[in-house]
Parts: structure tokens; C-alpha cells; sequence
């Protein structure tokens, strides 16, 4: 599959690292510091030191930046970066322009999640999702909390063990 | 009329106190405490101070009465978003969208939001029509689908200039409709000779505009 990531924070580089790990071919994009303080590879640091796909240094809203990334031979486009704004304004490019199948949006504030859902955009909110793993592994629904807890403590343990290298 | 601006910066500012002072009600949301502050100061009591791209200080705000709503931040993604917002949840009859990077115009329209003003563009196009040599202009979006209108005109030692259209490299789902030389519509096929100054209108997937661009400007 190929993959385009917008944003590498914790998240994208996690993800970034997984698909990568699982032979899928993954670009990423951050967007470019204008402070010449913080350096290029101060963007890409949430990245695991084995990977082996593109990155990008651009803002992700751009459709000059998404073309470089690949996003024209995209089988999905995953936009993760702080901004929900963002998120959603790159998500309804590749999904609306670009034509991309499997659009993802990270967005933070619920009500927007929901709107955007309405309108076939596809969101998930961290809210609701941490908030409502959180509430099933108290309760009732320990099995569904258990199973996704272990998919996510292996992962993290994998990405624990790679010493990260300076890009 | 009623109208909501969102962003209360320079721009907000201003055009808020312009229309008020044409007889209008106007509510300005600014997210900047501040900043909030500062133009209440100023212009009164007309101030709400929350996130304008919350659909709740929306609907606050009353932009389900509004006439219009006018998202004028500095943040292009930012006002994309409170224009759509204001379309879906408040059903706002006319929303309008500041857009720094011109760019993101045709975005914008593809995007569902139609009235975008570009300060950037405004002052291009008074300086472009100053200027003698070719411009690529994408003019709009087509409604329902992916796709625009680019004209574009033929400059002296461009590789289109004297070639034919159906020599010219681009995009296979691109099409050339008509060109416009010296004031008149011409039908164009692939015999047709462009010549210098001759404005080809192009339709083209949004997405390929760089490769329209690159074939009709060099």
C-alpha cells in the first residue's frame, strides 16, 4: 500500500514506523520551520531510525507538497498534524482533488469530527476514542479494551527497542 | 442585514467597523482575548470572544440569522473550516472566505465554498495588466466535479508559440475549448496554429494544473 502521512508528531511517526516496519511504502510531511533554530531534523524526530520511506518537509495543505509526496498514487492519505483545521483542509484535498480512496482526519474537537463525518469525510477524534478505551477497560467492556491494549503495548515495545537515529 | 465576521485582526477589524458604519448589525468573533478586548474598545459591545471555527460560538453568534458570514483570519485552513461549519450546521445563506495564499482559491472552490477574496490576487491582477507578456490564470472551478477552466495566454518564446494544439503536451484527461485571438472565439482542434497573444482556454482536472501550466507556459 502506499501511504501519505501529514504531520509527524507522536502519532504519524509511530504510524509512519508501523506501516513502514510492514513493508508498506510510506511518505511523510511536516511542515517547513521558518526559525532557523530548529533544525530539519528536529521535524522528523518522532520517526524511527529504520525508516525507510520518504520525508517530506512542506505544509501538508499544499497541493504542490502532496503531489511530491506521492499523493497521486495514493491508496490512502492520513492527515495527523496538531491543527484540526489543517487536518481537515488536507483530508478534503486528497479525498476531493486528488481522489484518494481512504482518507483519514485527525481531529481533536468532537463536534467537528461529527460534521465533517456527515459530510464523507472520514475523522476520528482522540477525545472520544482514548476517552471511550479508557471507560471500557474500567468496565464493562474489558475484553475490547484488553485486546486493543495489547496490540498497542507490542507495538510500543518494538518501537522501544530501535535505537531512534539522528536524520 | 446581519452579517458575522470571524477573526477580528486588521482586516476584521476594519471591515467591521465599515460596516457598521453603513448601517449594518455586525457580531466579530476573535479567539484572542486581547485582541477582543482592543476592538471592543472600539467598536462596542459587537465583540464575542470564543473560537470562531467552533460550530457552538457559531451558532452563538447567531450565524443561523445572518445574512453573511465572512471568515477573514490569517489562517487559509482556519477559514475554510468556519465557512464550511457555517454552511452545514447554521445554514448560512452566503459565506465568504479570505484567502491568503491565492492558490488556495481554486481549493476553496472545489471545496464547496465559492466566495473567496484574495488580497494577493486583487493586487496581481492590477499589476498583471500592466504587464505585457503571457498569464496563466486558472478562472474557476467546475461545479460537481474536479475539474477547471484555466485561460492562458500564448508568450513569444513559449514552446507553444507557432506549434499546433494538437503538438501541445498536455494532460491526456485535459482539453482545450477555444481560443480567444485578437477579441474573437475561434473553435479549436488539433490542425489549430496558436499564435502569440492568442488566450487558449483549457479545461483540466484541478489536480493536473502544474502539467497545463508547464505545457502552455514552458
Amino acid at each position: 500500500m502506499n501511504v501519505v502521512i501529514v504531520g509527524c508528531g507522536r502519532v504519524g511517526g509511530f504510524l509512519a514506523g508501523l506501516l513502514d516496519s510492514e513493508g508498506h511504502r510510506v511518505s511523510v510531511v511536516d511542515i517547513a520551520s521558518t526559525s532557523p533554530a530548529r533544525a530539519e531534523r528536529a521535524w522528523f524526530q518522532h520517526l524511527p531510525g529504520s525508516f525507510k520511506g520518504e520525508t517530506i518537509l512542506g505544509d501538508g495543505t499544499d497541493l504542490e507538497v502532496l503531489r511530491q509526496a506521492g499523493v497521486e498514487r495514493a491508496d490512502a492519505v492520513l492527515a495527523l498534524t496538531e491543527g484540526d483545521n489543517r487536518n481537515l483542509m488536507c483530508a478534503q484535498i486528497a479525498q476531493k482533488i486528488f481522489g484518494v480512496k481512504q482518507v483519514i482526519a485527525k481531529v481533536n474537537d468532537p463536534v467537528r469530527a461529527q460534521t465533517y463525518r456527515e459530510l464523507g469525510v472520514n475523522t476520528f477524534s482522540r477525545t472520544t476514542i482514548l476517552g471511550t478505551l479508557l471507560h471500557a477497560m474500567l468496565q464493562e467492556d474489558r475484553e475490547v479494551g484488553e485486546v486493543l491494549m495489547r496490540k498497542a503495548l507490542a507495538h510500543e515495545a518494538d518501537m522501544v527497542h530501535e535505537p531512534v537515529k539522528a536524520r | 442585514m446581519y452579517f458575522v465576521v470571524a477573526g477580528a485582526g486588521e482586516v476584521g477589524f476594519h471591515l467591521s467597523q465599515a460596516l457598521l458604519e453603513s448601517g449594518h448589525e455586525v457580531t466579530v468573533i476573535e479567539a484572542d482575548r486581547r485582541r477582543a478586548n482592543f476592538v471592543q474598545e472600539r467598536l462596542g459591545s459587537i465583540v464575542m470572544n470564543a473560537p470562531a471555527d467552533e460550530g457552538r460560538a457559531q451558532m452563538e453568534a447567531g450565524c443561523s440569522r445572518a445574512d453573511a458570514l465572512i471568515a477573514v483570519t490569517g489562517d487559509d485552513a482556519k477559514n475554510l473550516v468556519i465557512c464550511q461549519l457555517a454552511k452545514l450546521r447554521c445554514h448560512t445563506p452566503r459565506v465568504i472566505a479570505r484567502v491568503n495564499n491565492p492558490k488556495n482559491e481554486i481549493v476553496f472552490k472545489t471545496l464547496g465554498i465559492d466566495e473567496t477574496i484574495s488580497s494577493t490576487r486583487v493586487l496581481m491582477n492590477v499589476i498583471e495588466q500592466e504587464l505585457p507578456s503571457g498569464g496563466f490564470m486558472p478562472l474557476m472551478s467546475l461545479a460537481g466535479s474536479a475539474n477547471e477552466l484555466i485561460e492562458a495566454e500564448i508568450a513569444i518564446g513559449t514552446p507553444p508559440a507557432g506549434k499546433t494544439v494538437g503538438s501541445l503536451r498536455l494532460p491526456t484527461d485535459a482539453l482545450v475549448g477555444g481560443i480567444i485571438r485578437k477579441g474573437k472565439l475561434l473553435h479549436a482542434d488539433d490542425e489549430t496554429k496558436l499564435e502569440v497573444g492568442d488566450r487558449v482556454m483549457v479545461f483540466a482536472p484541478t489536480a493536473s494544473e502544474s502539467e497545463v501550466r508547464k505545457a502552455l507556459m514552458g
